[in-house]
């Protein structure tokens, strides 16, 4: 039986870590009898979907219907929930961490790119198109779309998360 | 939508001069750009503070007229404080302690003044921020956490932004070092080249850089990788426009002797060119060293004698609270939550007169408080930044309140 601390440490590896490793951990959760009725091949499948968040954990019947899996069902809530609030590109800011001070926003490729001589010269965005912005003393993302991780070609970049001294930034 | 102000920020030293305000009735409504310090500074006082004497509510003018008669009737008067002020209240608060023959002193005297005074007499190279945005390629941050103290100054000035000969910016064109006892926020982003030295080692370790620079094996008393201060070495040996950020951590650690810091840095420069920036917290407090100086000489710790203004360390705010000053007053600082009760426990024991815009700890105690307006806020000017360059303060919004300088002057109008 695992703690709430233990889970709490989970979530937190689940993410900082790569999805393949948060797909495990998924899995085990699952009833892993590969009975199709989510319109997956297998448990495994379903899990990966569920990290892409093409799929809800409420679409596996066996998990959602049978009493022996009441533990885990509440277990995969608590592991998902910080998901929710994602943007479509995995992006997630812990406002209660962040600290204002636009590394991000200086750092941010698609910010440099979008406004060189205000972004990418230090200075707060001077336009519309920028992702990171600082308002308040807490940074906002917008045009999540622009990010590097969204789309087609998408890539693993990390140039807003290395920067940011408090981990505020992260992706799922 | 309301158009938003440009406005120079005064919650740190770094006196970032681009951001956005929205103002609404005279209300703060939103900030753009500012960091969490600039917004706290931006959204004003929780609790202001309210006009007192001997802690009961009084007519802002009595509060003036107590003040003044406090400091007429004692023999050796402390002005202190004035980093949180403009320079224009600086420069009252010095003629103020002038007719009185005060002591004065600010908060550089426990903090950066050592090395402000070591770059105003020119013994140590400085350079502005703008210099480190567009040349730096290294950049050692030594004792210091900026990303805690000054959260901007990393995006703005020295590390993340390109500049002119840096167009790669971070990515490629800069190397960010720290030296630090503990793994700091700073030392997180400077990854591979953070230092940790044994608390009180500064002096150690800089000697041992200096044997590394100049081709020598490096000696530690306490167990440290011999080649990783040679490969810090090399790396300080290649900069073309190399900075060190002084932090309070150095300062308090070399303070004893504060030579090392001149022949460091000549040793440095004799293998390429550095300059050193001291980190200076509040807004305004190099801005008082300046203004003194081109005053007195001095730059700290002045005592206003019959002969003429004298700089010792008997004059230091440490001494004077000790035994010696016997009437205080404090221009936006806080010394009850800022200096060791040893030394601030006098206070409740002398006439204490405070003005400052917040209630705070000192409040408590303080036989008169003056309210005033808070710098940057609602009230205009001029402030220093860390490095030197002179700021224009512009006010945010109209209030009704007294600033500090006209606070200072009417003092000064009633001794005189």
């Amino acid at each position: 039986m695992y703690s709430i601390d233990s889970y709490a440490r989970f979530v937190t590896s689940l993410l900082r870590g790569y999805k393949m490793t948060s797909a495990m951990e998924i899995y085990q959760l699952l009833p892993k009898t590969n009975c199709k009725k989510c319109n997956e091949s297998t448990c495994m499948a379903f899990a990966v979907a569920l990290l892409s968040r093409t799929k809800q954990y409420t679409e596996c019947p066996p998990l959602m219907e049978e009493d022996k899996y009441i533990d885990s069902r509440q277990k995969m809530e608590i592991i998902l929930k910080p998901m929710e609030g994602a943007e479509e590109t995995g992006l997630i800011i812990h406002e209660e961490l962040c600290s204002g001070c636009g590394n991000c926003v200086v750092a941010c490729p698609v910010n440099v790119a979008n406004d060189p001589h205000g972004s990418g010269r230090g200075f707060g965005p001077t336009n519309e198109k920028v992702i990171f912005r600082v308002e308040n003393g807490k940074v906002k993302a917008a045009n999540v779309k622009e990010c590097r991780r969204f789309g087609k070609d998408k890539i693993l970049c990390r140039a807003c998360i290395d920067p940011c001294p408090t981990e505020a930034i992260e992706f799922v | 939508m309301t158009e938003p102000i440009t406005w120079t920020c005064t919650g740190c030293a770094l006196l970032c001069e681009d951001i956005q305000v929205y103002i609404k009735d005279n209300r703060v409504e939103k900030v753009e750009h500012a960091c969490l310090k600039g917004k706290a500074r931006v959204y004003g006082c929780k609790h202001t503070a309210m006009s007192t004497v001997d802690q009961g509510e009084v007519d802002v003018n009595n509060a003036i007229s107590q003040a003044a008669k406090i400091l007429e009737k004692a023999k050796n008067p402390l002005l202190y404080g004035w980093s949180n002020s403009t320079s224009e209240a600086q420069v009252a608060g010095i003629e103020l302690a002038q007719t009185l023959g005060a002591c004065i002193d600010s908060t550089s005297s426990f903090c950066q003044g050592i090395t402000i005074n070591e770059i105003i007499n020119g013994n140590v190279p400085s350079c502005t921020l703008e210099d480190v945005r567009e040349k730096a390629d290294v950049v050692v941050y030594w004792g210091a956490d900026p990303m805690s103290s000054h959260p901007r100054h990393l995006s703005r000035y020295s590390y993340f932004p390109r500049g002119e000969l840096r167009q790669r910016g971070y990515e490629e064109d800069r190397t960010a070092i720290c030296i630090d006892v503990t793994q700091s926020r700073t030392a997180k982003i400077s990854k591979g080249m953070f230092f940790s030295i044994l608390p009180g080692g500064d002096a150690e370790f800089m000697r041992a850089l200096m044997d590394g620079l100049a081709g020598r094996v490096p000696k530690l008393s306490y167990d440290f990788d011999v080649k990783r201060i040679l490969e810090l070495a090399a790396v300080l040996k290649k900069a073309e426009f190399g900075v060190i950020f002084a932090g309070l951590g150095l300062v308090y650690s070399i303070k004893e002797e504060f030579d090392l810091i001149s022949e460091f840095m000549n040793t440095l420069n004799r293998f390429s060119n550095f300059f050193l920036i001291p980190m200076a917290g509040h807004f305004n407090m190099r801005g008082f060293n300046h203004n003194l100086h081109e005053e007195t000489g001095y730059i700290h710790r002045v005592g206003f004698t019959k002969n003429g203004p004298v700089s010792s360390v008997e004059y230091s705010v440490v001494e004077q609270l000790k035994h010696g000053a016997d009437a205080v007053m404090v221009v936006g600082s806080d010394p009850l939550a800022s200096l060791p009760l040893s030394i601030s426990r006098r206070l409740k024991d002398i006439p204490l007169i405070l003005v400052d815009p917040c209630s705070n700890l000192t409040t408590r105690v303080a036989d008169v408080t003056i309210p005033c307006g808070v710098s940057g806020i609602e009230v205009g000017g001029t402030a220093i930044r860390l490095d030197g360059k002179k700021m224009d303060i512009s006010p945010l919004m109209q209030v009704d309140g007294l600033s500090d300088e006209m606070i200072v002057r009417r003092i000064m109008e009633e001794v005189s």
